[in-house]
């Protein structure tokens, strides 16, 4: 737990809960970054060897991040993060197929940078059905199965919920697939799962995977696509031919440095940091569950990610609990942006779930990383034994 | 081209003996804002006129868009400065003149001479007439009109010889700083930064207050408040802008008093402890960016009980405006959408469905004295821990 001033003379903590937002690097990660930025800056494309070196950066992380996933390295196709990743997915591979079929199938609790995506495809002419979600926020395989048609050529699932933690059959769904639809392609938004989970592509029957690097201890503005070699999918950035022409730019290879880096820490001693955010995890749900009038949202805990926990607190406004708890050094995020503002729509994953209206804007989503201490747990829960009692006492009439 | 600026004032032309003051006082303010240009200009008063020159390269859009931010300023000159090199030499200047900014020729014309020079050797009516007809020659289609001319084209001789025919208006008012202090209530709502805006206008530089109610309202919201500051600042000067932590006291009021009367209470707290901090700046009033009816807490009988509290003037410049007027004016000033985005600001987080829109005196102050056990401590400690943030 870091300590910092506020400005007051006095000393207040400092609790990180929001790292599915985004994370702190790995020490390991600056110092890679660093050392390309400052010396070996050279442009993979150049012939000589300060090119050649930047050139091995690239080869190294892709190698490595293909480790990760069991897949081979040149099926990584680096991207500036994983909105950019999904779009790569979604809008290259419906253009790609578009003369095999028109249908495309995702489901209600999408991040926006699938859902939007599919919006914009739907203005072009493609059908998208979305499928709903159970109480946990997790799709039921047969609607799966009564979606796909001959004419699907694309199904987009996310791995792990970002508001919930709900991890969707992932494996299920891709065998289903490729039994209803051979031809239809599987992406995988992995933003929140990449580094939680093992995720082996070729055994899950995914042709497309979404990954980004901030979400793993990695800098932000990086990320990558596994594309399945076979997979038909047109780019969607051109310019010189980079990245066998499926990404064009010069590729950034501090980020891609920083990305592998991250990628190889994270899933080195994966198992036993994940059982320790389960048990943190325990820990804060059995805790909050204390306080009267509070659901926790999503799947069982060891159902659901280990990192995330949503937790509704009824009567209780989320942005002003965010900011008392911001008061005490705790960083949280709110599960839906405030209801006052009249532009900004409740969480669709929220709703998704059939949570009720008055719970919509009174969630908070507290996530935690590898560096998240059971003294962190306590004091948040300290803080929240004694804030949202005292909030209740103070609402509109 | 135009390498000088001929600076038009209208209302300081009246001040008789202040004159001067009031004078020096835009030349100053016309200063801080080229200050936010590139390049370097040189402002001056000569002989009843005041003179923008550019000594070095500069942007002349940028230039005319930060003097129009400057009050006092009725409108803005671009001349073209030229030596006196004998008539046939100023003939050629001011044909080539025309010939530039005023690409299409079917216009009607007056030239309008000023000799402050008396020993040059023509006199204005000679100058008028003998150049209206060389520009008759040079450019066929133009015509002569002296009542209503397209273009009145003015040539000053004086040292150096100006010629100019356009005027770019601006904002008009009085310079800042020559009308006393003021004491702005900014809200972060569309009406407030407006408010500030016209007093600023007749010459009264401004410093503002903020209620902040953390944690029920955010740091975007305190950070939307400055960025409306440093809008309004642009006009007004730099601003001390006062941030007042009000949670207790809301909170205090909402324990302690009826709920439909907690906007009305809340208002009177923080019209006392704005005037309090403006007389300990030496402001002279208060300004708040009321409308008459808007709200509830902005009816006659709301207004008049709010009021109530102060000794200062309060002065209310929206007061008979309607909604449409106001947002016009702050989309003009660039203020709108800051003033649209999404942040609670205090006055809305308890208000009540049904708020007393004739609010009694008598009433109000009877029930503020179920808070005489704390109020005055708790309005002291928000005194104490006032932040002031200059924004400029």
């Amino acid at each position: 737990m870091l300590c910092m001033g506020n400005g007051y003379g006095s000393m207040i903590k400092e609790v990180y809960l929001d790292n599915s937002a985004t994370t702190k690097c790995y020490d390991s990660v600056a110092q890679i970054v660093t050392r390309v930025m400052l010396s070996d800056y050279g442009n993979p494309s150049s012939m000589h060897m300060k090119g050649v070196e930047a050139e091995q950066y690239v080869r190294h992380a892709r190698e490595v991040i293909a480790g990760t996933l069991k897949v081979n390295p040149k099926e990584i196709i680096f991207t500036s993060g994983g909105t950019e990743a999904d779009n790569m997915a979604l809008i290259g591979a419906a253009m790609a197929n578009r003369r095999a079929g028109n249908h495309i199938i995702t489901t209600q609790i999408e991040h926006p940078a699938v859902l939007q995506t599919a919006s914009y495809l739907e203005d072009l002419g493609f059908r998208v059905t979305y499928l709903p979600v159970d109480e946990t926020g997790v799709i039921r395989p047969e609607d799966l199965r009564e979606a796909l048609t001959p004419d699907t050529i694309l199904v987009s699932m996310m791995h792990t919920n970002n508001e919930i933690g709900a991890r969707q059959p992932v494996a299920e769904a891709g065998a289903l697939i490729k039994e209803l639809s051979p031809s239809a392609l599987f992406h995988v938004d992995a933003v929140q799962g990449y580094g939680k989970d093992r995720i082996y592509p070729k055994r899950m029957h995914i042709d497309l995977l979404s990954v980004s690097g901030h979400k793993i201890h990695g800098p932000k503005g990086i990320g990558f696509l596994y594309k399945n070699e076979r997979a038909k999918v047109n780019p969607i950035v051109y310019g010189g031919g980079q990245q066998a022409g499926m990404r064009s730019g010069t590729e950034n290879v501090p980020g891609i440095a920083g990305l592998a880096q991250a990628a190889e820490q994270i899933y080195s001693d994966l198992g036993r940091e994940c059982e320790q955010m389960y048990c943190l995890k325990e820990k804060f749900v059995e805790g909050v569950r204390r306080i009267p009038d509070v659901r926790v949202n999503g799947p069982d805990v060891r159902d659901g990610a280990p990192h995330i926990i949503s937790v509704s607190f009824r009567g209780v406004r989320s942005e002003v609990l965010l900011h008392a708890l911001e008061d005490k050094g705790i960083y949280v995020s709110a599960g839906s942006a405030c209801a006052s503002n009249k532009a900004a729509k409740a969480s669709d994953t929220l709703r998704a779930i059939g949570l009720e209206k008055e719970l919509l804007d009174s969630t908070l989503r507290f996530s935690m990383s590898v560096f998240t201490t059971q003294e962190e747990i306590e004091y948040t829960l300290q803080n929240l034994y004694e804030i949202v009692p005292m909030l209740r006492r103070y609402t509109r009439r | 081209m135009f390498t000088s600026f001929l600076i038009k004032y209208a209302e300081i032309g009246i001040k008789g003996k202040n004159r001067y003051l009031f004078e020096d006082a835009l030349v100053r303010q016309i200063r801080i804002a080229l200050g936010r240009c590139d390049g370097e200009f040189h402002v001056h008063k000569t002989q009843g006129r005041i003179f923008v020159d550019a000594l070095s390269e500069f942007d002349f859009d940028e230039a005319v868009e930060q003097m129009k931010t400057v009050f006092g300023i009725s409108g803005i000159c671009p001349v073209v400065v030229v030596e006196d090199k004998g008539f046939e030499q100023l003939a050629r200047d001011v044909i080539a003149y025309i010939e530039k900014v005023y690409p299409d020729k079917n216009k009607t014309f007056k030239v309008a001479a000023r000799r402050s020079r008396k020993d040059y050797p023509m006199d204005s009516v000679e100058i008028n007439m003998e150049m209206g007809g060389i520009i008759l020659d040079a450019f066929p289609q133009m015509k002569v009109d002296v009542h209503h001319p397209d273009i009145l084209l003015t040539v000053e001789v004086r040292e150096k010889i100006y010629i100019y025919s356009e005027i770019i208006p601006g904002p008009g008012g009085m310079p800042v700083g020559t009308n006393g202090k003021g004491m702005l209530l900014l809200s972060g709502g569309i009406d407030s930064p407006v408010a500030g805006y016209m007093i600023a206008k007749r010459g009264v530089k401004i410093d503002a207050v903020y209620f902040h109610a953390p944690p029920y309202t955010s740091e975007r919201a305190k950070q939307k408040v400055v960025d409306l500051a440093k809008l309004v600042s642009r006009y007004a000067g730099p601003i001390h802008l006062h941030v007042i932590n009000f949670t207790d006291i809301q909170l205090y009021i909402y324990d302690k008093c009826p709920h439909d009367e907690l906007t009305i209470i809340m208002r009177r707290y923080m019209m006392k402890i704005a005037e309090h901090i403006a007389e300990e700046t030496d402001c002279l009033g208060l300004i708040t960016g009321e409308s008459i009816g808007q709200v509830a807490s902005q009816t006659m009988q709301s207004l008049a009980v709010t009021n109530e509290v102060c000794r200062l003037p309060v002065f209310r410049p929206l007061i008979g405006m309607d909604k449409q007027e106001i947002v016009d004016i702050s989309e003009k000033i660039n203020t709108y959408e800051t003033s649209v985005l999404p942040y609670e600001d205090c006055c809305t987080i308890f208000v009540a469905k049904h708020p007393v829109t004739k609010p009694n005196l008598g009433i109000i102050k009877k029930h503020e004295q179920n808070l005489s056990e704390k109020i005055d401590e708790l309005v002291q400690t928000a005194l104490d821990t006032d932040e002031v943030i200059v924004v400029e």
